[in-house]
């Protein structure tokens, strides 16, 4: 199975959560993954509760059965310092550099540049290995820039060739495409069972297609429960108010004659009724839709309890029992 | 357990009033920014106002009912708006290559802006920069204002990696293209040959060394090329960017946070708001798209799902289902009153204790078709009970979901009770027509919690 594991999706579908939740489930036992930040938005920390992630890679969980996930932010100045301090031994002189602005410069400005210092950080990771010469981290999970961005994040390469045609760089982007586009990679799409990110999840996998970089699995997150089914939604289109008042009546809420507690219940249950018969409507074309991708899809339930710490667990539970570590 | 916002976020009187000219939408992505952004256009420009919208990155069906899904970086009539009140609606898409070549092509001449639009670090900067997306919404944000053609735009925020960006990329890409750094790299290439070779000390000399061994000499070269270029054809990018600081500081712009009530969304809305009072922006208030209400709140989750249980266990025994059947004969037949005490149905030993009903199974045993359907395929008969037993679980459901968002606004309200607040309620699917886009204005100015409204 891949070792780079690239989450993405649109803004608000959870990639953080997902991403964290595909390391705990790929870290079983005696594992250990890292998860990886490149967009600065301390996502990660937030979800696990803890302080704002240094550059530094760090144990954050031990995941069900034992494995272990590390978390790491990547700050793409810090990157750079690094790189730099790597290939040219330029540790005071990187700290003039960032002086002048020159770090801002090269992250911020020098376009592609920030992308092949992210992905290479992680591809680094991905590579290392300890004195046994045994990969350091069996899996990198990365929290990766959302749908709309991330083929172009990825196609580093393209990115900067029009750019540094020669050079370090060059070369950097050059070692990273090799990682990204071979089956050490696999992107996963998260997206929810709505239209417009279904539609963007469409699009990008079009788009990860066209610059070849391999596409990994859907994961739908979010999804309410399926509490009305087909036989329910054709009966209330059917069945009398007044039965459904007794019922209610029966059920100890309140009188079922008109005014009475059951029957003042009986329009606003059959409207939240009909409500859930659009959406069910809605969210099964789009099943559909991302149904004809031919992916390996996954459904993370909608947590009744909002998302916190046990609720990442149970989604990571969630996807070792679907299958995807 | 309501909310009580300090203030409602009253819209009209926002949209109504002549001074305001630029309302900007803000928020995490995936909140309904851009739909909000339209759905207030069009709200302003049927109350008579002659409105421009200008969106970042629409959902194409919206884009196609508004007549904006050719990208043409022009603002176009939207046809279809009720302009009784004398009121028009404009709307654009951005392109934001398209706005930057345009600014080059505006101050340079012809064989100039070639030479930077043909430049291969333009075209990457262009196209392809994080910031780029939010300095040219500013940018086109200052273009449309100074063509006073509008009396409001309503401006949508790019998706960007955070709220925050959205102010600081003009700000850094306009600081980092005047800084320092730039008029070193580019002094050689300004001053040509030796003269330039004055200005550069032993420190700089290294710095454009290591830059050009780590980009490769060609990207510096670029680079130089670019910036001296765009340097002497048209004003610093920083005065630029200050100038649209500036219009979002005045007083006819009003910022309209966007939000939705979950934990993510609402949490990047209190920066925001936080960082628009630290930068004197003018702030209007929040919008919680998304909320959902119930029209029997009276009833919580828990006696829901109480309820629910009693029906299961008087309907779970395939034998006690015939029972439920024989039971709404019974109702049928005018006797409900003595079987509907909830204790008949408390118990799961009450069914047993009744006679099986037999004939009650055929479909014409006198069973009106309403209160029996055979769920084709599963061929399992679905009872009234099993049905109000499922409403009862939706209805918990929701309910569960609105003590969440209640907890997650409640949190907002107590970090900042001074921001006034609308409230739109969750539709079932997404908008994309102008009937809908005006459902959702009318929900905006509507502004009261749907929670509340009982």
């Amino acid at each position: 199975m891949s070792r780079l594991q690239v989450v993405s999706g649109k803004g608000g579908t959870g990639k953080t959560t997902v991403a964290a939740a595909l390391a705990l489930a790929l870290a079983t036992e005696g594992k250990r993954a890292l998860l990886v930040e490149v967009e600065g938005r301390q996502g990660i920390a937030q979800l696990f509760e803890t302080e704002a992630l240094p550059y530094e890679e760090r144990k954050i969980a031990v995941a069900p059965g034992g494995g272990e996930v590390f978390a790491l932010a990547i700050d793409p100045e810090l990157a750079l310092l690094d790189y730099l301090q790597m290939f040219y031994k330029l540790g005071g002189a990187g700290r003039a550099l960032k002086k002048l602005g020159a770090i801002d410069f090269a992250t911020t400005i020098a376009p592609g540049l920030r992308d092949v210092l992210l992905t290479g950080k992680a591809c680094e990771a991905v590579r290392r290995k300890d004195k046994r010469g045994r990969f350091v981290y069996d899996y990198v999970v990365m929290d990766a820039p959302p749908t709309g961005r991330i083929a172009r994040f990825l196609n580093v390469n393209d990115e900067v060739a029009g750019l540094a045609k020669i050079g370090p760089i060059h070369n950097q982007a050059q070692a990273v495409m090799r990682v990204l586009k071979s089956a050490e990679t696999a992107v996963h799409l998260v997206t929810l069972l709505e239209e417009m990110p279904v539609q963007e999840t469409v699009d990008g996998i079009a788009e990860l297609r066209t610059a070849k970089l391999p596409v990994g699995r859907l994961i739908v997150n979010m999804v309410r429960p399926a509490i009305l089914d087909e036989a329910d939604l054709d009966l209330t289109r059917d069945a009398s108010r007044a039965a459904i008042a007794k019922s209610l009546s029966a059920a100890g809420l309140g009188g079922a004659r008109r005014g009475g507690g059951a029957e003042r219940l009986v329009g606003p249950l059959l409207t939240q009724a009909d409500e859930y018969a659009e959406r069910y409507a809605l969210e099964r074309e789009q099943r559909a839709e991302l149904q004809e991708l031919d992916l390996p899809l996954h459904e993370l339930p909608l947590l009744a309890e909002g998302m916190d710490l046990a609720g990442l667990y149970e989604l990571a539970t969630e996807l070792r029992q679907q299958g995807i570590s | 357990m309501s909310l009580d916002p300090a203030r409602i976020l009253d819209i009209d009187p926002l949209l109504d009033d002549p001074k305001t000219r630029i309302v900007v939408c803000c928020g995490a992505g995936g909140v309904g920014k851009t739909t909000t952004a339209a759905a207030l256009g069009l709200r302003a420009a049927e109350r008579g106002r002659k409105v421009v919208v200008l969106t970042i990155d629409p959902a194409r069906r919206l884009a196609q009912s508004m007549g904006i899904d050719a990208l043409d970086n022009t603002p176009r009539r939207v046809k279809g708006i009720d302009d009784s009140a004398g009121g028009e609606l404009h709307a654009m898409m951005l392109d934001m290559k398209r706005t930057f070549d345009e600014i080059v092509e505006a101050h340079a001449d012809r064989e100039r802006a070639d030479a930077i639009l043909g430049n291969p670090f333009y075209q990457s900067l262009s196209a392809g920069f994080a910031g780029t997306q939010e300095y040219m919404a500013m940018e086109k944000l200052g273009q449309l204002r100074a063509r006073d053609e509008w009396d409001l735009i309503v401006v949508d925020t790019p998706p960007s990696r955070s709220a925050l960006d959205f102010l600081d990329a003009p700000k850094r890409l306009g600081s980092f293209l005047d800084g320092r750094l730039i008029r070193l790299l580019t002094a050689p290439a300004k001053l040509g040959g030796r003269a330039g070779m004055k200005f550069l000390n032993v420190g700089m000399s290294m710095m454009t060394g290591t830059l050009g061994k780590l980009l490769g000499g060609q990207l510096l070269k670029d680079v130089q090329t670019f910036v001296a270029a765009m340097d002497t054809t048209f004003g610093g990018f920083r005065t630029r960017a200050d100038a649209t600081y500036k219009l979002l500081q005045a007083p006819g712009t009003a910022f309209l946070v966007v939000a939705a009530p979950e934990r993510d969304a609402l949490r990047e809305a209190a920066y925001f708001v936080e960082r628009l009072a630290a930068e004197d922006m003018p702030l209007a208030g929040l919008v919680l798209n998304r909320v959902h209400g119930s029209g029997a709140a009276q009833l919580s989750a828990e006696r829901a799902l109480a309820a629910a249980e009693n029906l299961a266990l008087a309907a779970a025994p395939s034998a006690a289902e015939n029972l439920a059947e024989a039971r709404i004969v019974d109702q049928e037949d005018g006797k409900a009153g003595l079987r509907n005490s909830p204790d008949t149905y408390g118990s799961s030993e009450s069914p047993a204790s009744q006679p099986a009903v037999p004939e009650a199974l055929a479909p014409d045993a006198g069973s009106p078709a309403a209160d029996r359907i055979n769920a084709e395929g599963a061929g399992t008969a679905r009872t009234i009970d099993q049905l109000t037993a499922d409403l009862l679980r939706l209805h918990a459901e929701r309910m569960q979901l609105l003590s969440r968002e209640q907890r997650t606004r409640d949190r907002f309200a107590a970090l900042h009770p001074e921001v006034a607040v609308t409230e739109v309620a969750a539709l079932p699917g997404d908008v994309h027509d102008l009937v809908g886009l005006r459902d959702i204005g009318d929900r905006l100015a509507d502004g009261a919690s749907p929670t509340r409204a009982e």
